[in-house]
């Protein structure tokens, strides 16, 4: 008898002392992978089924809430560009000179045939604000030893209702991610590699996204240059920036 | 004896007129809903073909296999010669290639900025061309609510459900955003020309039309088209003649190793709409067959209730020393004359009516309006050489055997007790 109570006692210990371990690994990954603000420039590539296209952009963001994306190339692509305040989206198109919102079913569209969806692009929010995790176990990738996380959305308003996650047990950083529907389908999974050390932080510059639900290759995204923290406009995040 | 049995028939009406009267309703209801049903399931197939489908459709292969998402991505090369090999070796179709797109109609304010959005689908035919049939074809210039055709480039026509819900008004402009055939977002402003209604819920919830060239500059596709379609010239579709070229297309062009080698499908190869030809072909017979079943049933009854009328007369003629063998011919004979009356009456009543409805239709639309399945507003019947004879044969058929049925009980009579019956 006393030996099922204690059994009983230590597997809760233990559960909780897992479940707090899992909350301060995804606190590490999101101080790795979040931050006040931040500008990228990049490169996707798109592999379609015909030929893979390169565009080149550069993104600000402050917080979660807010960012611009204007478009560098090709040249179909140049001057196009993307304005995210709270959970509202605006394209701006510089061929017909029209700002368009983005919103309903058209956020869950592919962005320029990427792997990507709108809705992908828009969710910034801190992973520690919509999962609760819990750790499954211990794996290796490409040498590296991982943490496996399971993550389950604790709020209504997220796109993947749970997500399984391989986090690098050094750096804390995500080195691969698989996003499934609340029936359990796998919708995307995403690889994540060339770890850096950026102004003091661990972050994969390059990452591969692969929509589940298409065939292809996924997308290649490969940041050039990150800089956090940076000092950004306001007017950068207006209705009127997307015109200039 | 045919004139004596004719004589007979015409002078004790009351053993002629309702059975021909049953047979005359019979076959008119046979002829009459076999043309109604006949011109329906033609109208909706024809639909189809000109909407849709076409009598027979090239695209690519991966197209063809996603081809329920309309993936401009996978959409055909080489379009111009691929038109032009199909004109010469398949002439007797005409050939006209379209683009088909889901997308976003974005309506802008005043400062450009989204008013009004829905989803939409956009159709790009030859709407420009001189000479170019497509919008007859698609019954566009019948269709149009407001306003006129596009006349020049840069103008589209847009469903007239989403321009009321939307306020927009004829040279008003609409963006069209989605993505062009490399996955580039696509905007594309156009002027509204016009507003259209088809009928037809899933038409008419959010189309916009355009000019092919219009589309090819938007989506990036030069030479490219979603699909080529083709249309019989001299007659209406035919699937023994689809199926053979479409095999000889597919031998001479198709790869299974390329994906984005070109295939031919044929109209039955769509979806369900093997069922509904399977349908249209059979629907003669299958009016036939419940024709025969509910005729010879209620024309068996007749035949009783008459033999039973006749009782007396046919103890009579017994009596008299006339053979049952001969009663029972006569009966027959009588039933083969009546049938063939009945069976005038009813196929010239029949014919006239679907005749008036072949040419004036019966209009649906209120009740056709929100359907999302492809069918007319106005059902139309279809006289075809066959109701000729559709509901002739069958309504003597189903008379002889009514009462060869019935005249069975001429040789359950006695010769013995005929007098003694007949002293009653």
């Amino acid at each position: 008898m006393k030996t099922g109570i204690y059994a009983v006692v230590m597997l809760s210990v233990s559960l909780s002392l897992a479940a707090q371990d899992a909350r301060e690994i995804l606190e590490t990954v999101d101080k790795n992978m979040s931050s006040e603000n931040r500008i990228f420039e990049s490169d996707m590539i798109i592999h379609g089924r015909r030929s893979s296209r390169t565009i080149g952009s550069k993104s600000y963001s402050v917080g979660t809430k807010q960012s611009f994306t204007e478009y560098l190339s090709p040249a179909r692509e140049q001057g196009t560009k993307m304005l995210k305040l709270e959970n509202q989206l605006w394209i701006y198109s510089p061929s017909t000179d029209r700002i368009i919102q983005i919103s309903g079913h058209m956020l869950r569209q592919s962005v320029m045939g990427s792997d990507l969806s709108y809705e992908d692009m828009m969710d910034d929010r801190k992973l520690t604000e919509v999962y609760d995790a819990s750790l499954a176990g211990h794996e290796e990738i490409d040498g590296r030893d991982t943490y496996v996380l399971d993550l389950v959305a604790n709020v209504d308003d997220i796109a993947y209702h749970s997500q399984k996650m391989w986090v690098d047990s050094e750096r804390f950083v995500p080195l691969k991610q698989e996003m499934f529907a609340k029936s359990g389908q796998l919708l995307k999974r995403t690889t994540f590699s060339d770890v850096q050390k950026v102004q003091g932080r661990w972050f994969p510059m390059s990452m591969v996204y692969k929509d589940m639900l298409k065939d292809g290759e996924g997308t290649e995204f490969r940041i050039s240059s990150a800089r956090f923290d940076q000092k950004i406009p306001d007017y950068i995040f207006t209705k009127a920036a997307l015109k200039q | 004896m045919i004139r004596f049995l004719f004589k007979g028939i015409l002078r004790d009406r009351s053993r002629s007129l309702l059975p021909a009267i049953v047979v005359a309703l019979g076959v008119f209801l046979t002829v009459f809903m076999s043309g109604f049903f006949k011109g329906i399931m033609t109208d909706m197939i024809d639909m189809t073909a000109r909407f849709s489908t076409g009598h027979v459709k090239v695209t690519t292969r991966a197209y063809a296999e996603n081809a329920d998402q309309v993936p401009i991505d996978l959409a055909l090369f080489g379009v111009s010669e691929l038109k032009k090999q199909l004109q010469a070796e398949y002439p007797d179709l005409e050939w006209t290639e379209r683009i088909l797109s889901g997308g976003l109609l974005d309506v802008p304010d005043e400062n450009g900025e989204t008013r009004g959005q829905g989803p939409a689908m956009a159709t790009a035919i030859d709407l420009l061309s001189p000479g170019s049939k497509e919008a007859k074809r698609m019954n566009i210039q019948n269709s149009i609510v407001k306003g006129s055709m596009p006349q020049q480039p840069g103008e589209a026509l847009i469903s007239d459900d989403f321009a009321e819900k939307f306020g927009v008004s004829v040279g008003d402009n609409v963006t069209l955003f989605g993505s062009t055939m490399n996955g580039s977002m696509m905007f594309k402003t156009f002027k509204v020309s016009g507003t259209l209604r088809f009928g037809n819920g899933a038409l008419d919830r959010g189309a916009i039309f355009m000019d092919i060239k219009d589309a090819q500059l938007a989506f990036d596709m030069e030479d490219a088209a979603s699909e080529i379609l083709g249309f019989y010239i001299k007659h209406p579709y035919d699937d023994p003649a689809a199926q053979s070229l479409a095999n000889s297309f597919n031998a001479k062009y198709s790869d299974e190793q390329d994906e984005f080698s070109p295939i031919m499908t044929r109209l039955a190869e769509e979806a369900g709409m093997a069922d509904y030809l399977s349908i249209a072909e059979n629907m003669v017979g299958i009016m036939v067959f419940i024709f025969i079943i509910a005729m010879s049933i209620v024309l068996w009854n007749t035949g009783l209730l008459g033999g039973l009328r006749r009782y007396s007369e046919f103890g009579i003629r017994l009596a008299l020393g006339e053979e049952k063998k001969h009663i029972y011919s006569t009966t027959i004979y009588e039933a083969i004359l009546i049938g063939i009356i009945g069976s005038f009456v009813g196929t010239i009543l029949g014919l006239a009516l679907t005749y008036r409805l072949q040419t004036h239709g019966w209009d649906f639309s209120a009740l056709t309006g929100n359907i999302g399945m492809m069918m007319p507003s106005v059902f139309r019947a279809q006289v075809t050489p066959s109701l000729y004879i559709v509901g002739f044969i069958p309504g003597v058929v189903a008379m002889v055997l009514g009462n060869a049925l019935a005249g069975f009980a001429i040789y359950k009579r006695k010769t013995a007790q005929l007098f003694k019956e007949l002293e009653v």
